[in-house]
């Protein structure tokens, strides 16, 4: 593509990818998704648009893109929390720190925030955000009682309130048109997703983990059609991709569905592992097929989020019994080992660790237990620890 | 000479406790028999259901604070802990993987194997907590989403359209558990049962209410803090049963008699406090004391409201229909309940006056986010709001390793010379 390229008959918010090549690209995508100053969030408002940040892990997005807003997914933030620091208590994860810290020092200027009730640190974050900021924000249920008859008509009731908020919000009232064109519209950008999910998992050696982070993670700040863009011209480089397949552990990472590791984190194990499936920001894959796009919208984004989708330590679902679906993960990958990560002080994540270790076990697959924090900068003694762990297997192999 | 009320006064606790034992030698002798129970919480724990079908209702959230009020708990967080459950993580799920793995052997009796658990989504970590049960004994674990204030100040009642959706769900899903209950203990659902058992509560709930109004008088009748945890205790595990009914019909009474008599928890009352979040139980009682040694009476608590599971919420349950009438209660008091945690600085804006309180005390515990994680913030607001005094401790509910009674007696210190100085100042 040529730089200042169209996407969708507009100005993109972001070019900085454009016209470059495969590595070109890939640390455009890095440095944006470093950047603290959030320029695509930025340049989208100083056209006159309007922003509504959800939190992790899974939103519907294509209720606030119809209705004409920006959804900005908040996901903690490289940066020190100084104000925030005052806002919580002492044993809380640093995600609900730094991505709080976002809003109060005013670098990411929203005019709604959304976050479901994912857990207990989570569900206190409307209140503290709500008493420090003058726009809306709400908590979006939903159900935790996947199996209930009850749970898909609740939950397209709840998106409708949604709509109806973000309207107020948009000055703009999503109908049933712009709805199925949104639903079309991140239909596409899952299929984009999975196929760069397939191409990790199926030639590994092709895309670090880390690389295709990075190219899913800047969807949480674009607009779609361009983050669809991005990833329909760097797909095709990939697959051309000059690499040769090296002597790494085939592995499964968990623990990034909410807080993310950071990206030097990622890079170390990929020095030593194709990590072929993970949990990072699984949010953006939560829907797992094609959302239908005729008949009622909303009907269908509920049944897909219930029936269709994916899987995590903050949703319970007994059709979905987490190690068996892990181990689902480890077979349909081909995984030799997998890397039981968890954020500090994240609940969910540690009390599964337990329960993954334990099923693993059983089955005779390797692991490997960390903890991770978004803003850690020390990686000797876990690089150190992961290449032992790599170094035992590759020689009982 | 006698004071007034004599066989009344006290008699709340005394009978409290008895009560109290009773459930547990139950619980106990239902071990014995090998019979299952139904595991519940105090927030939504829909015990009128249950009992309804004969179920012992067992509610691990108190045994597990039990383990730490009799100085236990350390043994039960270390033998978790080296299963691989983390320091991090809540210390009454850790408490309870022990007690579970010792064959339910607790310092009150031994507790009954689960045979399904019941759980709403009032607290994220009662859904992971259902999931260790799920896995270590193949029990239904019934998830009931209660859908809470979408935002501080939302506005909900029943007729209102949000309202009646979000009831028409909770409807939907006790039906569900009714079955599940039918499927559990092979007898047909008695709604005449559940009318009954509803009936019960709502006697309980309308003394309770009568009793937590009593300390608006000054001096409080009752220490929220210690004597407010044993009446919880009754309210929990008894709720709809006749005992529970005349407990607290008796406990009003009690109350009342020593509000209008002036008998207060305290001889000397000097200071009104108000405490925020759960209690210290590793120093229970010693915790307490730190202030009633400087004259300072806990009057009221956010505890009482949500450990209630919302009880303090103005409603009674629809004998009429009865199911319908237990999801009509149950999200409006899972959603008081729910409130009175993430948006405390509100509820305190009400205990505080109708309470007549001097200061506020919060108290963040490492163990327990949903209770702990916005507090600091939430007083930071109050504060800009109201001039009242306030002191921001942290230790925790199970964890004896980072309760340091030292460093929180000179906090309390500095907190009551603020309260006597500004006393002072407004007296200047």
């Amino acid at each position: 593509m040529t730089p200042g390229l169209r996407v969708e008959g507009r100005e993109p918010v972001w070019s900085g990818w454009q016209g470059k090549p495969l590595g070109g690209l890939l640390e455009a995508c890095r440095e944006l998704l470093e950047d603290t100053a959030y320029p695509t969030v930025a340049a989208w408002r100083e056209r006159g648009g309007k922003v509504v940040g959800h939190f992790q892990v899974y939103f519907p997005e294509e209720i606030a893109h119809a209705a004409g807003l920006l959804p900005f997914k908040v996901r903690g933030a490289p940066l020190e929390p100084r104000q925030a620091e005052s806002r919580f208590g002492s044993y809380l994860c640093s995600i609900l720190k730094t991505s709080l810290e976002l809003a109060l020092d005013g670098r990411v200027e929203l005019d709604a925030f959304v976050a479901p009730p994912i857990c207990d640190a989570a569900r206190n974050l409307v209140a503290v955000w709500g008493r420090n900021v003058a726009y809306p924000c709400r908590l979006l249920v939903l159900p935790q009682n996947a199996g209930s008859i009850h749970a898909a008509d609740f939950l397209r009731d709840e998106y409708e309130r949604l709509r109806g908020e973000l309207a107020a919000i948009g000055g703009r009232r999503a109908g049933a048109a712009e709805l199925r064109a949104s639903v079309a519209l991140f239909n596409e950008n899952r299929r984009l997703l999975r196929r760069l999910q397939d191409l990790k998992r199926e030639r590994p050696w092709l895309l670090a983990v880390d690389e295709a982070y990075a190219l899913a993670a800047v969807g949480g700040m674009l607009p779609r059609e361009e983050h669809n863009a991005l990833l329909a011209a760097a797909l095709p480089l990939l697959a051309e991709r000059p690499a040769r397949r090296q002597d790494k552990v085939r592995a499964v990472f968990v623990g990034g569905f909410c807080e993310q590791p950071p990206l030097d984190l990622l890079q170390l194990v990929a020095r030593t592992c194709y990590v072929v499936e993970d949990d990072l920001l699984i949010g953006l894959r939560w829907l797992e097929e094609d959302v239908a796009a005729d008949g009622d919208p909303l009907a269908a984004l509920a049944r897909a989020y219930l029936e269709r989708s994916a899987w995590s330590p903050v949703q319970h679902d007994p059709r979905k019994p987490k190690e068996r679906m892990l181990r689902a993960w480890v077979e349909r990958s081909g995984a030799e080992a997998v890397i039981l990560a968890a954020a500090k002080m994240c609940e969910p994540g540690l009390e599964d660790q337990v329960a993954f270790a334990a099923a693993l076990e059983e089955a005779g697959v390797p692991f490997f237990v960390s903890e991770f924090e978004e803003n850690m900068s020390s990686f000797d003694h876990l690089g150190l620890q992961l290449e032992t762990f790599v170094e035992n297997l590759l020689f009982d192999a | 000479m006698p004071e007034p009320g004599g066989e009344v006064v006290g008699r709340g606790l005394r009978q409290g406790g008895d009560l109290l034992r009773g459930w547990f030698a139950e619980l106990t002798a239902a071990a014995e028999r090998g019979e299952g129970a139904a595991y519940v919480f105090v927030m939504g724990s829909l015990v009128e259901l249950l009992r309804s079908f004969d179920l012992p209702v067992v509610f691990p959230e108190i045994n597990s604070l039990q383990t730490a009020v009799k100085r236990v708990a350390a043994s039960h967080l270390n033998e978790a802990e080296e299963l691989g459950y983390s320091p991090d993580i809540c210390g009454y799920v850790k408490a309870d993987v022990a007690t579970q793995r010792r064959g339910g052997e607790h310092p009150m009796g031994r507790i009954p194997r689960p045979a399904l658990a019941v759980l709403t989504t009032a607290c994220n970590t009662y859904i992971k907590w259902g999931e260790i049960w799920e896995r270590t004994y193949r029990v239904p674990v019934a998830v009931i989403d209660v859908p809470g204030s979408r935002r501080a100040g939302d506005a909900f009642a029943p007729g209102d359209g949000d309202f009646e959706r979000d009831c028409f769900y909770v409807a939907g899903q006790l039906r569900e558990l009714v079955r599940t209950c039918e499927s559990v203990t092979g007898r047909r659902f008695d709604v005449d049962r559940l009318r009954e058992n509803l009936a019960w509560s709502n006697a309980a709930l309308a003394g309770w209410r009568r009793a937590l109004a009593a300390n608006r008088a000054a001096p409080a009748p009752f220490n929220a803090l210690i004597d407010g945890t044993v009446y919880l205790g009754v309210l929990n595990g008894l709720r709809g049963t006749p005992a529970g009914a005349v407990f607290f019909s008796d406990l009003a009474e009690e109350m009342e008699l020593k509000a209008a008599s002036g008998l207060g928890t305290l001889h000397d009352e000097l200071w009104r406090l108000l405490f925020v979040g759960v209690p210290c139980y590793p120093i229970f009682r010693r915790f307490n004391e730190l202030f009633t040694e400087r004259g300072g009476v806990f009057v009221g608590s956010t505890y009482l409201w949500f450990a209630s599971g919302g009880a303090q919420a103005p409603f009674s349950y629809d004998l009429e229909d009865p199911l319908r009438g237990l999801a009509t209660g149950l999200l409006l008091s899972v959603r008081a309940a729910v409130d009175s945690m993430l948006f405390h600085d509100r509820a305190l804006d009400e205990l505080l006056d109708g309470l007549r309180a001097d200061g506020v005390v919060f108290h963040a515990v490492k163990s327990c986010r949903t209770t702990s994680a916005g507090l600091a913030d939430g007083r930071r607001a109050l504060l800009e709001r109201r001039e009242v005094a306030s002191l921001l401790l942290e230790s925790d509910m199970m964890d004896q390793r980072v309760v340091s009674e030292a460093q929180l007696k000179n906090r309390v210190d500095a907190f009551f010379e603020g309260l006597a100085a500004r006393r002072a100042g407004a007296l200047a």
